[in-house]
């Protein structure tokens, strides 16, 4: 009755949270790893170089997207890396048995979304098992099948067309990272702008609270898994163009580099949190990193060591930011 | 009388089933190849499966406390290689020695994983995807992307794989011991026992003051240790020694556990369970090659069956509910 | 019988944001008796047991056990005195054997190596457990018993911890006649070898059978304590529930239209069944009856959170069968769910996202969302619903309860509804609040909503409603028009009520 109440709706300008982002520490960490870098190899800072480094490590960036989606779900997929081998793998063999090229291509999609698919169709069917073994049961399924498939062959001796998509310049600029960019806004405007983003933010908080308000949970959960594998498929096309052929261990350890991307990128592991920013600049910062690091002749492993305990830190970092100030929603 | 009874009988119903299934399967393989029933080919089954049953009873103690661990293949390999460089170095150390040495470093490790999982609530599955990675990328960094081969290792250090005791290998030997050890601890003490109590229902555990986070630390303790053992295993085993060692070796380690009748739930599985599952998949590797199968099938079928038994477990479980619920006097 | 009490409660007090949970309570509890601890839902019994428990710490007041002042800092210590607990949801270990469940956190185990002794401890369990007389073993799995037997076995932990003090919660609830029958036998044993029980209940049955004396607490405030043979049942009625129908509730007189929603034969397995009752448009029908009746079960079923084994619901005249709250809400169904925080809310999202989440389909372009309407629109339905928030940024977590249930009503009015289902839509919000949600409810009436009330409150059930639908275990027991009921009638109606002649009390404490 009381009609004196007013709500306001004008959001205020808080400019001391504006500053104490998480990205701008990102910011401040790609910078160095950038210095670093051009510290390292003169050439680094050349504009025909800095802008063709990417092209190295942009192909796990197509999936760290849509893995952003599962974390905010409160949820993680381990069995991406797989997805990208077994797709790659049926594109390849399709291929060498006489199918199109652009329909093996297709296939690719379709196999790794389809994938995908089955990830969140079990998720929905059997609520009682976790994402965990979920998608570690699919992780050794995908790649056994991939290995069924090809053994220890590799498989390769696509059109010399098909490796534009990994090499090919527009106007000096990489395809790939045209294409990265275009997709990541796509996925941005996706998480941010849409009302099934704005679903995915609350389920991640209170999926049961979700499903009473008329969310339709199960669908959000099966396209977010599809998603995943679709942008698997993406990554098994570009990974296949720069290496020129294929082979069933590929893209091991891609789930790894993927969710160390995202949790670096201040989307939380327990869900509900992230923003696209935050594990766009974690693809370049990790990206740039190991790159520096072979210019620096550090060996492999040791951007294993290194990704690893990024990991790990930055979702203690998280954990301890959030156990502080649990107030402070960053949606 | 008659209750207990048949109780008894639904729970060993499930052991009953995968012995059965052993025994068809053994079967039809010597059906098939009748080099496979023979003394000679089991003891090759039992040497193979040794050290993954021993990785197993880790596995089982970090599920039952509703944890996962993804870190053992590299664990497995980073302790290797340093005892390998050890016994490369120090060609009289003696095998205990060497043993005691890849043992320690694991269950460091496993501390370490222990400390996130239990001090920090990180999520298992993001505490060990990460320590996986860290512990490979070291074991390339301590050998230098080297290998350690046979010829650098002492012969004491190779007979620990190679050797009898009793007449048995004593890969085989130690499995035993160490199925015995830990059959007295999950049995007969009260910190084994609690482990369980922490699966079945964690905040009833926290309620009666049983120290959860201390447990969960322990379990992946063990966990590393047993890695850091079964690590030493392998290389001794093998005679060598290299970065790549038991990549993704985990995985079947869960399987086995899985097969086992270990439930992902928490609370659930038992020594006798595990043993099981773990000859099946040793069947299942030590037979596939015998009957012609491509060992690239392995794998494959290997994942199909944890996922297939997995969903029985749901349904079986769905079915008993909706049991429950009919006898319901509404 | 004035011997000096085991335990004594005195002026307890305890708060929680924006809930006044128990004010200046007091009890005692004498060696050897059983005492009948009643009220109705949210009068305070749960906190009180957690404050005897160690699970709360009281914000004022004393506890005293033999005579000495003690306070517990957590559960542990008040076990060491004596203190154990029987809940109502069993906190056992399911996955263990009895005797382990009977013994955890204090295994016999041998002296030297500290291995546990699993003979001692299986023959010391079987002990209790024939004290108790059971019919099952101490190696028996504890998942594999019945809720009754799981209850022997946790009657038969607090004996082995000692304990001198047993304080059941509800524990006939979720239990057949005999196997009560069961129950109260036990209880009595427990009686003649020295133990005080602290027995709380719903059912009349209970009380007459068991209790030496009866406490009654009221909406967190103490009534009075009677001898079991001093009042009868209808006073004990009267002291449960009062006699204030205040002026909270005015009912309006709304034109009553046609019929909006039949239930027929509705049945779940396992949780309701034949449940039939019918809605019409302007019309409250209030839906009562103890907690775990089936009242919030029906609810859902309607609503498609799960959906019903068979029966039909039909929605102005058309068989309707929603799958999920998706469908339903397309129909024209709301809900307000029973728990506020946990269904109804994301606690750490702000009051405004949490109004449009139902309906954000309404602010968007194929699928793009139009933010500023969206705001807009969250902002004028806070505002009508009176919500006390500075703005539509505000935190859902910053709320008072009450401000956060209107919160969860502006959700349902974010949709064109038809049918809205309100579950304990007043449950732990203060005084003032609850008298704006009524208001609420009633302006949704008169708006021709047809609305399902559930509540246990029996003042409001009487004040808000125009008719009545009682359900106990499952069935629906009476449809009341409200004009021409009392609250006896329906708790009558409501719980598992025998004659005090059948059930006279055995004697007090020596």
């Amino acid at each position: 009755m009381s009609n004196e109440i007013r709500i306001r709706t004008e959001r205020e300008r808080n400019w001391r949270e504006f500053f104490f982002q998480w990205e701008w520490i990102l910011v401040g960490v790609l910078l160095l790893v950038v210095i670093i870098n051009s510290s390292i190899s003169p050439y680094f800072l050349n504009f025909n170089t800095f802008i063709r480094t990417p092209a190295t490590f942009l192909d796990k960036g197509f999936i760290v997207l849509p893995m952003m989606f599962v974390l905010i779900l409160a949820k993680i997929d381990i069995s991406v890396g797989s997805t990208v081998a077994l797709s790659a793998v049926i594109m390849a063999v399709s291929y060498n048995a006489g199918l199109p090229m652009p329909l093996a291509m297709l296939l690719c999609l379709v196999v790794a979304g389809l994938g995908g698919a089955i990830n969140g169709w079990l998720l929905i069917k059997f609520k009682e098992l976790s994402f965990v073994i979920v998608t570690l049961s699919t992780m050794i399924i995908y790649r056994g099948i991939a290995y069924i498939i090809l053994g220890d062959q590799a498989s390769g001796g696509f059109p010399d067309w098909f490796s534009f998509l990994g090499w090919g310049e527009i106007f000096g600029v990489p395809f790939i990272l045209i294409c990265f960019v275009l997709v990541a806004i796509a996925f941005g405007l996706l998480l941010h702008r849409t009302t099934f983003g704005r679903s995915v933010f609350g389920m991640g908080r209170n999926a049961t609270a979700c499903r009473y308000s008329g969310v339709n949970t199960d669908r959000v959960v099966w396209i977010v898994f599809m998603l995943n594998g679709l942008m698997a498929g993406v990554t098994a096309l570009f990974l296949t163009s720069r290496m020129g052929s294929t082979r069933p261990n590929v893209a091991m350890g891609y789930e790894l580099e993927v969710i160390a991307m995202v949790a670096l990128g201040g989307v939380s592991t327990n869900g509900g949190i992230g923003r696209v920013g935050g594990p766009l600049l974690a693809v370049f910062i990790i990206g740039f990193l190991s790159y520096g690091m072979g210019l620096a002749n550090l060996q492999a492993p040791i951007v294993l060591v290194v990704i690893g305990t990024l990991l790990i830190v930055s979702v203690l970092v998280h954990r301890i930011r959030f156990q502080s100030k649990k107030k402070n929603s960053a949606v | 009388m008659n209750i207990k009874k048949r109780l008894v009988f639904t729970e060993s119903l499930r052991e009953l089933g995968l012995l059965l299934f052993i025994i068809v399967l053994s079967v039809a393989v010597q059906f098939r190849n009748p080099a496979f029933l023979t003394l000679n080919n089991i003891n090759s089954l039992l040497t193979n499966t040794a050290i993954l049953a021993i990785l197993a009873i880790g596995m089982m103690l970090v599920l039952v406390t509703r944890g996962i661990d993804l870190s053992i293949g590299s664990i497995m390999a980073f302790t290797g290689m340093v005892t390998a460089i050890t016994v490369a170095r120090v060609p009289g150390i003696s095998p205990a020695l060497a043993i005691l040495e890849g043992t320690a470093i694991g269950v460091v490790l496993g501390m370490i994983t222990g400390v996130l999982v239990a001090r920090f609530d990180v999520l298992p599955v993001i505490a060990t995807l990460g320590m996986m990675n860290v512990v490979r990328g070291l074991t390339y960094v301590v050998s230098g992307g080297r290998w350690i081969s046979s010829y650098q290792m002492s012969t004491e250090f190779k007979a620990i794989a190679t050797g009898r005791t009793l007449g048995v290998n004593n890969l085989i030997v130690i499995a035993v011991v160490t199925y015995l050890v830990f059959t007295y601890f999950i049995n007969h003490t009260r910190t084994g026992r609690r482990i369980y109590a922490v699966g079945s229902n964690p905040a009833a555990a926290e309620v009666s003051g049983i120290p959860k986070r201390r447990l969960i630390f322990l379990v992946y303790a063990i966990m590393g240790g047993l890695s850091g053992l079964a690590g030493v295993l392998w290389v001794a085993k093998f005679a060598s020694a290299q970065g790549n060692t038991a990549i993704g070796y985990e995985l079947q380690v869960i399987a086995a556990c899985i097969l086992g009748g270990v439930s992902i739930t928490g609370g659930v599985g038992k020594l006798s369970g595990l043993l099981l599952g773990t000859i099946m998949l040793g069947i299942l590797a030590n037979a596939l090659p015998l009957i012609n199968v491509s060992p690239f099938w392995q794998m494959g079928i290997q994942g199909v069956v944890v996922l297939a038994a997995v969903l029985t477990n749901v349904m079986v479980r769905r079915n008993t509910e909706r049991t429950a619920l009919r006898r319901r006097a509404i | 019988m004035s011997e000096a009490p085991i335990l004594e409660l005195n002026g307890i007090s305890k708060f929680f944001p924006g809930v006044r949970a128990l004010e200046d309570v007091k009890f005692d509890l004498r060696p050897g008796e059983i005492h009948g601890l009643m009220g109705e839902n949210g009068a305070g019994k749960s906190t009180f047991i957690k404050i005897i428990t160690g699970v709360h710490s009281p914000d004022a007041g004393e506890i005293r056990i033999d005579g000495n002042a003690v306070t517990f800092r957590n559960p542990m210590e008040a076990q060491r005195l004596g203190v154990a607990a029987i809940y109502q949801h069993v906190t056992s270990y399911p996955d263990l054997t009895v005797a382990e469940n009977i013994f955890m956190g204090h295994e016999k185990t041998t002296s030297v190596v500290r291995r546990i002794n699993w003979r001692e401890m299986h023959e010391e369990a079987q002990v209790f457990l024939d004290q108790l007389g059971a019919n099952f073993t101490s190696r028996d799995r504890m998942g594999s018993l019945s809720v009754a037997r799981q209850q022997i076995v946790e009657i038969a932990k607090a004996l082995s911890t000692n304990a001198r003090i047993i304080i059941m919660d509800e524990p006939t609830a979720a239990l057949t006649q005999h196997e009560s029958e069961e129950l109260y036998r036990i209880t009595e044993g427990l009686r003649e070898s020295g133990v005080s029980v602290i027995f709380i209940s719903h059912r009349m049955e209970d009380i007459w059978r068991l209790a030496d004396r009866v406490t009654v607490f009221r909406d967190g405030h103490y009534i009075g304590t009677w001898g079991a043979d001093e009042i009868d049942q209808e006073r004990l009625i009267v002291a449960m529930v009062g006699r204030e129908i205040s002026q909270m509730y005015p009912k309006r007189s709304v034109t009553i239209g046609d019929e909006l929603l039949s239930v027929e034969h509705l049945t779940r397995i396992g949780f309701f069944r034949d449940v039939s009752f019918n809605v019409r448009a302007g019309e409250i029908v209030a839906l009562t009856g103890l907690v775990g009746a089936g009242r919030t079960e029906v609810c859902e079923s309607i609503y498609g959170v799960y959906p019903a084994d068979s029966g039909t619901v039909r929605l102005n005249g058309e068989e309707i069968s929603p799958r999920s709250p998706m469908e339903a809400l397309e129909l024209g169904i709301g809900h307000l769910p029973e728990d506020r925080q946990l269904q109804g809310l994301i606690l750490e999202w702000e009051i405004g996202r949490n109004i449009t989440l139902p309906s954000l389909s309404h602010y968007s372009n194929n699928g793009w969302l139009d933010e500023a309407q969206e705001t807009e629109v969250a902002a004028r339905l806070a505002e009508k619903l009176t919500v006390k928030a500075p703005s539509v940024f505000t935190l859902a977590s910053a709320l008072s309860g009450g401000n956060q249930q209107k919160v969860v009503v502006a959700k349902l009015l974010s949709r064109s509804l038809k049918l809205i289902i309100l579950d304990e839509p007043t449950k732990g919000v203060d005084v003032a609040a609850k008298a704006a949600i009524c208001e609420i409810i009633g302006d949704l009436a008169e708006q021709g909503y047809g609305i399902i009330l559930v509540s246990s409150e029996m003042p409001e059930v009487l004040g808000m409603s125009d008719r009545i639908v009682v359900m106990k275990e499952g069935h629906v027991t009476a449809h009341l028009v409200t004009s021409e009921t009392s609250q006896e009638e329906i708790l009558n109606a409501a719980m598992v009520v025998k004659t005090p002649a059948t059930a006279t009390p055995e004697g007090g404490a020596e």
